[in-house]
C-alpha cells in the first residue's frame, strides 16, 4: 500500500511558561518536538507498512527549513521518504490556507510517488488544537474522512476504522483513498534505533515551494485567510482568595465546612 | 459566500433518541446576545431522525425559528450525511453566523463544511463576542495548550462558523410557554454519497459515563491523592455532597482513574457551582477547563502551588486530613437535618 503521513513540528507546550513580567509566552528554550497526535498517526502507518508487505510511508511537512529535524525523526521510524513544503508565500496561513496548501503538494507528490491508498494526520496539532486540517485537507481532495482514529484494518479496498465517537466507539467501514486522522492510541509509538538513526539523518528531504506546485497563491499566507488573529493575550488569573490554614488539617476541614455553608456554596 | 439574512444560527445536534444533546441548547444562550448584536434572528438547526424532542427543547430554550431536517440516514451522525445537508441548508437560507458545538462530531463536521463553503472557522471557542468596531463575531478561544487566548475574526467571509467548547456556557432556564416558527425542510442523501458507514457501535466498560458537565458540584483530585485508592477519599466527600468525582490529566494519564473523569484542555470543561481542587497543582492546561465555576476551593500542601491563584478557598494542608473533616461535617448537618 502507498501512505503518506502529514506532521508538523510544535514546541512542546507542556514546556512553555508564562513571563510573570511581562504576561507573554516564552518561547526561548522550548523544545521543538514532533505533534504527538501525528507520531501516533506516524505509528498507525508503521504498523500498517508492517502487515502488508511492500507498502511504503511517504512522509510530509509544511514549515521553515528546522522542520526538517521533525521529518528525519520520522524517517527513523518507518517512513521511506520525506518531503518539505516551504515557501515565505506560506507564511501566516490559517487552516483553511494551510490545508489548501497541503492538498495541493499532495498532488504534486502523488506524481512523484503514486497515488496514496491512505492520507494520515495527526488530530490536532497540540500548538493550534484545532483538529481542523486534516478534514479540510480531505474535503480539499474530495476524499472522506475519519476523525479521532484509535484503529485501523484494510480489507480489499475498504479501510475498517475504529473511531472515539463521543460516547462509545463506531467501527467504520470506508472505501481508499481516505483521509484518516488518528488520537492517542492505546500503545506508544515506536523508538529508533542507532541504525535507523542514522540513515534518516544521511536522507536528502527534497524541498516543495510554490514554484513547484500548481497553486492559486490568491489562497495562501496571510491575504488568503479568511480568519484574522486580532489579538492574543494569557488568560487572567482570579485574585484575592480566602487563604485557610489551620494547626491541623482536620481544623482547616471543618473551617473549610463552615466558609462553604455561609457562603452557601454547599 | 454572500449572508442573505443577518440571522444566527445554532446547529442543535440530537442523540440516538432525537433529543437535544447539551452544547447546541447551551449555545442558544450567547446565541440570542449575538443575533441581537447583528440584529438577527436566532435560528436553531436540528438534524436528526425522529427529532420532535429536540425540536421543542429548542423552541423552549429561545430559538426564534426552527429549521428540521428529519431522515431515518441521520439517526447516527456520518461526515457525509450532515456536511451535504447543512452546506444545502446554508446556501439556501444564507446565514450570516453559525455555532456549532465543539464534541467530536461538530469538529469532525465544522472543518468539512466550512472548507466547503470557502469560509472562516474558528475551534473550540470559549468566549464569543461581538466585535465593536467592525461587527464580526469575536471569537475566542485557547492556544498553546490552554498558555495564550486568542481573539479570531472572520471579516470578509460568510457565514462565520465556530465551534464552542460544551460546558462553557450555561443554557437559559426552558420556558415551555414560548413558540417558534418551524420549517421542515426535505433532504435526503442518495446511499451513494455515504461514503463511510457505521459497520458497527462498539460501548466499552471503560468509557463509563460521568456527566461532568452537567454536574452543579465537582470534587477533582490530582497528583496529590497519590493513587486509586486515594481516590476513595475523593469519592467519599463527593458522595456526601452529591458531586461529581473529576480528575486531572497527572491522575488520569497515571491510570489511576479513567480519562472519562478529566478536567481540562484535554479532557471535559466543566463550569459547576462549587469545584473542589484535591491534591491539584494547577497546571493552565487544568485551569482553563474549570475556572468558569462560581466556587472554586483547592486543598493542597504546597502553599505556592497555581491553583490557589485561581480558589476563592485555599486549603494549605493534607487533602488526606481536610476531606474527611469536611465530609464529616457535610454528612453531621444531613443527619440534623
Amino acid at each position: 500500500m502507498n501512505l503518506l503521513v502529514c506532521v508538523k513540528q510544535v514546541p512542546d507546550t507542556a514546556e512553555i511558561r508564562i513571563d510573570p513580567k511581562t504576561n507573554t509566552l516564552i518561547r526561548s528554550g522550548v523544545p521543538s518536538i514532533v505533534n504527538p497526535f501525528d507520531s501516533y498517526a506516524m505509528e498507525m502507518a508503521a504498523r500498517l507498512k508492517d502487515a502488508v508487505p511492500g507498502s511504503r510511508i511517504v512522509v510530509l511537512s509544511m514549515g521553515p527549513e528546522q522542520a526538517k529535524a521533525a521529518l528525519k525523526q520520522c524517517l527513523a521510524v518507518g517512513a521511506d521518504k520525506a518531503y518539505l513544503i516551504s515557501d515565505r508565500a506560506f507564511g501566516g496561513s490559517d487552516t483553511l490556507a494551510t490545508s489548501y496548501i497541503l492538498s495541493r503538494a499532495i498532488v504534486r507528490v502523488e506524481e512523484l510517488e503514486g497515488k496514496f491508498d491512505l492520507i494520515f494526520c495527526g488530530k490536532q496539532a497540540i500548538d493550534g488544537d484545532t483538529a481542523q486540517v486534516g478534514p479540510e485537507i480531505a474535503e480539499h481532495l474530495d476524499y472522506p474522512q475519519v476523525t479521532c482514529a484509535v484503529g485501523l484494518s484494510v480489507e480489499g479496498d475498504t479501510a475498517k476504522v475504529k473511531r472515539e465517537a463521543e460516547d462509545d466507539f463506531e467501527l467504520l467501514g470506508v472505501k481508499m483513498p481516505c483521509v484518516i486522522t488518528v488520537t492517542k492510541l492505546p500503545y506508544e509509538p515506536r523508538y529508533p534505533t542507532v541504525r535507523t538513526k542514522l540513515a534518516a539523518n544521511k536522507a536528502e528531504i527534497p524541498t516543495l515551494t510554490s514554484a513547484d506546485l500548481t497553486i492559486d497563491l490568491s489562497r495562501v499566507g496571510l491575504k488568503g485567510s479568511p480568519t484574522k488573529v486580532k489579538k492574543t493575550y494569557t488568560a487572567p488569573q482570579k485574585s484575592g482568595g480566602v487563604r485557610i490554614q489551620e494547626e491541623s488539617g482536620t481544623d482547616a476541614g471543618k473551617k473549610l465546612f463552615e466558609s462553604l455553608c455561609e457562603t452557601c456554596a454547599i | 459566500m454572500e449572508a442573505k439574512t443577518k440571522d444566527l444560527w445554532v446547529l442543535v445536534e440530537t442523540d440516538q433518541n432525537g433529543g437535544a444533546k447539551n452544547v447546541g441548547l447551551e449555545l442558544l444562550n450567547p446565541g440570542r446576545r449575538l443575533a441581537e448584536g447583528q440584529q438577527g434572528k436566532l435560528v436553531a438547526v436540528v438534524i436528526g431522525s425522529r427529532v420532535d424532542e429536540a425540536v421543542k427543547a429548542a423552541q423552549a430554550h429561545g430559538a426564534d425559528q426552527i429549521i428540521v431536517v428529519d431522515g431515518p440516514e441521520f439517526a447516527r451522525y456520518t461526515t457525509d450525511a450532515y456536511t451535504d445537508t447543512l452546506y444545502a441548508l446554508v446556501e439556501k437560507y444564507g446565514p450570516t453566523t453559525l455555532l456549532i458545538g465543539a464534541t467530536g462530531n461538530g469538529r469532525d463536521l465544522a472543518p468539512r463544511l466550512s472548507c466547503r463553503l470557502k469560509t472562516g472557522l474558528t475551534a473550540d471557542c470559549t468566549g464569543l463576542d461581538i466585535d465593536e468596531q467592525s461587527g464580526n463575531v469575536a471569537w475566542t478561544r485557547p492556544a498553546f495548550g490552554g498558555n495564550l487566548m486568542a481573539t479570531i475574526l472572520c471579516p470578509d467571509h460568510r457565514p462565520q462558523i465556530g465551534t464552542v467548547r460544551p460546558g462553557v456556557f450555561k443554557k437559559k432556564e426552558p420556558d415551555g410557554s414560548r413558540s417558534a416558527e418551524v420549517i421542515r425542510e426535505e433532504i435526503h442523501i442518495p446511499e451513494e454519497r455515504l461514503r463511510t458507514r457505521v459497520l458497527d457501535v462498539i460501548s466499552e466498560l471503560s468509557k463509563e459515563l460521568v456527566d461532568l458537565e452537567g454536574a452543579e458540584i465537582i470534587v477533582s483530585g490530582g497528583r496529590g491523592v497519590g493513587g486509586p485508592e486515594g481516590f476513595r477519599t475523593i469519592r467519599e466527600l463527593a458522595d456526601a455532597l452529591g458531586a461529581t468525582v473529576g480528575a486531572s490529566r497527572a491522575a488520569v494519564d497515571s491510570g489511576w482513574i479513567s480519562r472519562s473523569h478529566q478536567v481540562g484542555q484535554s479532557g471535559k470543561t466543566v463550569g459547576p457551582k462549587l469545584y473542589i481542587a484535591a491534591g491539584i497543582s494547577g497546571a493552565i492546561q487544568h485551569l482553563v477547563g474549570m475556572n468558569s465555576s462560581d466556587v472554586v476551593v483547592a486543598v493542597n500542601k504546597d502553599p505556592d502551588a497555581p491553583i490557589f491563584g485561581v480558589a476563592d478557598y485555599g486549603v494549605v494542608g493534607d487533602l488526606f486530613q481536610v476531606l474527611p473533616a469536611l465530609t464529616e461535617s457535610v454528612k453531621k448537618r444531613k443527619g440534623l437535618s
